[in-house]
């Protein structure tokens, strides 16, 4: 047995090597069986695979709508439905892919089931909060889906008022679903950030905290802060549509500016909800495929942590042309260009950790480099946005269309994917079909440019977004944009298609295929029940692959009570002797 | 290089066009340089520093302060100039010179509507002299709409309760089209307009043609300038005269039939009845349809209103 002596000043503790085994009989989805123990899990895993489960499941929902969408932009005018079905469904594309899949996508999926592993912790910090995290979403989504059925809604998912406040069907009953939804994201926020001050391993300092970690770290402190802006935003448009209160509308006394503020005021850093967590994927996926020390770790945390609190302060950029004062926008266009910098240092601190790296172009890594092009345009066009006066001329029309689709879908759905990939062997102890999934990751990533990239020159040539109808000038573009629709529909369906066949066929997994550093794979595949039969020490970084493996599979040689956190624990590297075989 | 223009933005027709265009090749030249070499960089690493075997070492390498503080001082001086450059083109164009020549304009669902000092009105149609600065004083009748002429790169919102304001000199007599922007329901994609850039001269004579506004043409029969009028503003957005399902009902075989209402009610449609619900459109609410549209009281005049009642009177 291996064993080594880690001392500190204040405590001596004996740490032992704990290998992970790679198939082991018992493992976190056989320990407990059953529909019940499904449906009654306080397991951050299971919680998180019924995440990803429902996420799936609005995601297609989300694209069929898109390729409706697209498919009646065939032709100007009516091509198979009406304008009004046309108006539901771009407001239902949008309200179910943003507060149906990307907010929760890759905190609640991804994030309940890595964060714990990452931190060496048995479970999330308030598990059962966790299940009611997960029930509210369910909730809040069957009650934008009776919203859907009952009269529907055609206020775009921005709700500006007072079109909300006076337009027809179940806005009322949407708008309550997602104050609901809200509520499963603050759980969510709130719990991951005791977690990670709380729950983490003995040695698992700051500075070695993974950096998919700091993501959603950022990413929780945004949700618990911005989102009771948006609940309460969305409970005046309901007081006002029940009970006649005027807040929003004029022709009640209200101030329908009021609203783009108070709207935008999350809508803005939800932005950063939905991209940030997946900046953390990328620092993992990275590290992982180029065994390499990620370069400038402290700079890639802390500028998470300065996208989420300057990116509070920006929500104005969406408003230059909405009447607010010169000086406002001027203010808020300057704050636009700050949270541009840490995003730019971020693109930076990743390619320069490839130099001199070991580079494995696996699948999980080719998307990732998916993300580089498709973010990298998303964000350059959003520093276009940012400034004034293009803003005038681009505001609302397929320009920001694009823009936004390259950072949400070119950005955060290929972060997902990537995570989703290089996760899946641990989550399912299942390899997938890597030449398929290389294929799938070349179909998403050109349907997508075919998709989208014809909607910037549109955009730039004057075509407003939300329109049924438009001039014969822009059919070509818009036939064009919808050929690369289906060819992305095809590329995401053909995702699914392997990854549930491996669920069946595929090969079993290794403990750490990947040859990973990070903590969540130094455990068993599946892993068990409660994650370690050990408590994990942590005497080493995430990234550092100078070091051998044995020194990333240390665990206490006697667990004392079993949580084995004790606070006043302190493990260092000083007087270490690691004897290895 | 000018095939490039053209492919990416429609013609530059007002003073301040230019100006947004520059801004425009220079944010995305830079964007598009830093792009390729970022791509580049990546495609190289991957190639050359490809994993040779599952032993390879690599350097522990953790930051570079000179390296990482290059790349954000390059960076915020870049976009410190886009902001700079984007607020005071955005200065120019908001600040409205004082021998501005005013226009109101009122949005509604689904028209604009022109109003001139000597009582001319326009609906659809923006007319204004060439070489002049215009100032456009906006506001809303019903919910937010947007006010976008992309040959001027300008675009303001327009909103109920309170005023908005933009200004522009169209150098040139020419056409340029207006869209709604923001989006305003069924007809947003239809809320089309047209700037319509005069001489000077023309100009005048337009609007002294159109002085105190809404009088029949000599050469239309009632009918005609009915039918004209529906066009104008814009009724056939809604009110299909071939019989099909739009937004609002079918003006074809309307007059003289029998309508049944929300209320349960029922009439048949004369005179009476058509020019209340042009003027109180809430008044009776047509089974199946909803109630979305405007009043017309005061902005059609009674000669107006019998010209459009005839032309449906037509529309059997």
């Amino acid at each position: 047995m291996d064993t080594a002596e880690s001392s500190s000043t204040s405590k001596k503790i004996q740490v032992q090597r704990y290998k992970p085994d790679d198939n082991p009989e018992k493992h976190y989805l056989n320990e407990e069986t059953g529909l019940w123990s499904w449906l009654t899990t306080v397991d951050h895993k299971k919680i998180g695979i019924m995440f990803l489960g429902s996420i799936t499941f609005f995601f297609f929902i989300g694209g069929i709508m898109a390729l409706l969408v697209r498919t009646e932009l065939w032709t100007p005018a009516k091509t198979f439905i009406e304008a009004n079905t046309y108006n539901q469904l771009f407001t239902l594309h949008g309200a179910i892919m943003i507060f149906l899949f990307l907010v929760p996508s890759v905190p609640a999926a991804l994030g309940n089931f890595i964060l714990p592993l990452q931190l060496g912790a048995k479970d999330v910090a308030f598990p059962r909060l966790n299940l009611m995290s997960f029930y509210l979403y369910l909730a809040g989504a069957g009650i934008a889906i009776f919203s859907i059925l009952n009269g529907g809604i055609d206020t775009g998912w921005t709700f500006y008022t007072p079109y909300s406040s006076t337009t027809g069907g179940a806005v009322t009953t949407m708008v309550f679903g997602v104050f609901v939804i809200g509520f499963s994201s603050i759980l969510t926020g709130v719990n991951f950030i005791t977690t990670i001050h709380k729950m983490r391993a003995p040695g698992l300092t700051w500075d070695k905290l993974p950096l998919f970690c700091w993501g959603l770290y950022a990413t929780s402190i945004i949700q618990i802060l911005a989102t009771p802006v948006l609940a309460i935003t969305l409970a005046l448009v309901g007081m006002e549509r029940i009970l006649g209160i005027g807040i929003f509308d004029p022709a009640m006394g209200g101030d329908p500016i009021l609203f783009q503020h108070f709207f935008w005021f999350y809508s803005h850093p939800a932005v950063y909800i939905m991209i940030v967590p997946g900046f953390g994927v990328v620092s993992e996926i990275i590290t992982t495929f180029s065994r390499k020390h990620i370069f400038g770790y402290w700079a890639i945390a802390l500028s998470s942590l300065a996208i989420a609190f300057i990116g509070f302060l920006v929500w104005g950029h969406h408003m230059f042309v909405s009447g607010q004062a010169s000086l406002a926008s001027m203010v808020f266009s300057f704050l636009t260009f700050l949270v541009g910098i840490p995003t730019g240092i971020k693109m930076f601190n990743w390619t320069a950790t490839l130099y001199k790296g070991s580079i494995d172009l696996k699948s999980p890594l080719l998307y990732i480099f998916g993300f580089f092009f498709l973010f990298l345009v998303g964000g350059l066009t959003g520093i276009v946005l940012g400034s004034i006066a293009l803003d005038v001329h681009l505001h609302d029309t397929y320009y920001v269309v694009a823009h936004f689709h390259f950072v949400m879908v070119g950005g955060m759905v290929m972060a997902f994917l990537a995570g989703l990939h290089y996760w899946w062997p641990k989550i399912t102890g299942r390899m997938y079909n890597e030449t398929m999934a290389k294929i799938a990751c070349g179909i998403i990533f050109v349907g997508f440019n075919v998709t989208f990239l014809p909607q910037f020159v549109m955009g730039s040539q004057g075509m407003p977004r939300r329109y049924f109808n438009y001039i014969e000038q822009f059919q070509p573009f818009h036939q064009v944009s919808t050929v690369g629709s289906f060819v992305l529909g095809l590329g995401f369906l053909m995702v699914f298609y392997y990854l549930v066949r491996s669920l069946f066929n595929g090969k079993p997994a290794t403990a750490n295929p990947w040859g990973s550093r990070a903590l969540e794979w130094q455990i068993n595949t599946r892993p068990p029940l409660h994650n370690f039969h050990h408590t994990p020490v942590i005497v080493n970084g995430p990234y550092d692959y100078h070091k051998p493996m044995e020194e990333f599979q240390l665990g206490l040689a006697e667990s004392s009570h079993g949580d084995g956190h004790d606070s006043d624990l302190e493990v260092t590297s000083d007087g270490k002797e690691i004897k290895a075989e | 290089m000018d095939a490039i223009k053209d492919f990416l933005l429609p013609p530059a027709k007002s003073t301040l066009a230019e100006q947004t265009d520059s801004l425009f090749w220079f944010v995305h030249g830079s964007s598009l340089i830093l792009t390729i070499g970022l791509i580049a960089v990546i495609i190289y690493f991957v190639y050359k520093y490809r994993r040779k075997s599952e032993d390879d070492v690599t350097p522990h390498i953790t930051h570079n302060n000179a390296l990482e503080v290059t790349w954000s001082v390059i960076p915020l001086v870049l976009v410190l100039i886009v902001f700079g450059w984007g607020y005071q083109i955005f200065m120019n164009q908001t600040v409205v010179p004082d021998d501005a020549y005013e226009v109101n304009v009122t949005a509604q669902k689904w028209i604009w509507q022109f109003q001139y000092e000597n009582g001319a009105q326009s609906t659809g149609k923006l007319h204004v002299p060439a070489d002049r600065p215009i100032k456009l004083i906006m506001s809303s009748k019903d919910v937010i709409h947007s006010f976008f002429v992309p040959d001027y790169r300008l675009k303001q919102d327009v909103v109920p309760g309170q005023y908005t304001e933009m200004w522009f000199n169209a150098p040139e007599p020419g056409e340029s089209i207006i869209y709604c922007t923001e989006y305003c329901g069924d007809g947003h994609s239809d809320m089309l307009g047209e700037v319509i850039v005069h001489e000077e001269e023309e100009f005048e004579n337009w609007l002294a043609e159109n002085a105190g506004g809404g009088s029949k043409p000599d050469e239309l029969a009632p009918e005609e300038w009915g039918e004209q009028l529906a066009q104008e503003w814009a009724c056939t957005t809604c009110h299909s005269t071939d019989g099909s399902q739009m937004t609002g009902p079918t003006w074809q075989g309307t007059f003289g039939s029998e309508q049944s209402f929300e209320d349960g009610s029922t009439v048949t449609v004369d005179e009476n009845y058509l020019r209340e619900s042009i003027l109180e459109p809430n008044a009776k609410v047509v089974e199946g349809f909803p109630a979305v549209m405007n009043t017309y009281q005061g902005q059609l005049n009674d000669e107006q209103i019998n010209a459009i009642i005839e032309y449906i009177k037509t529309l059997k």
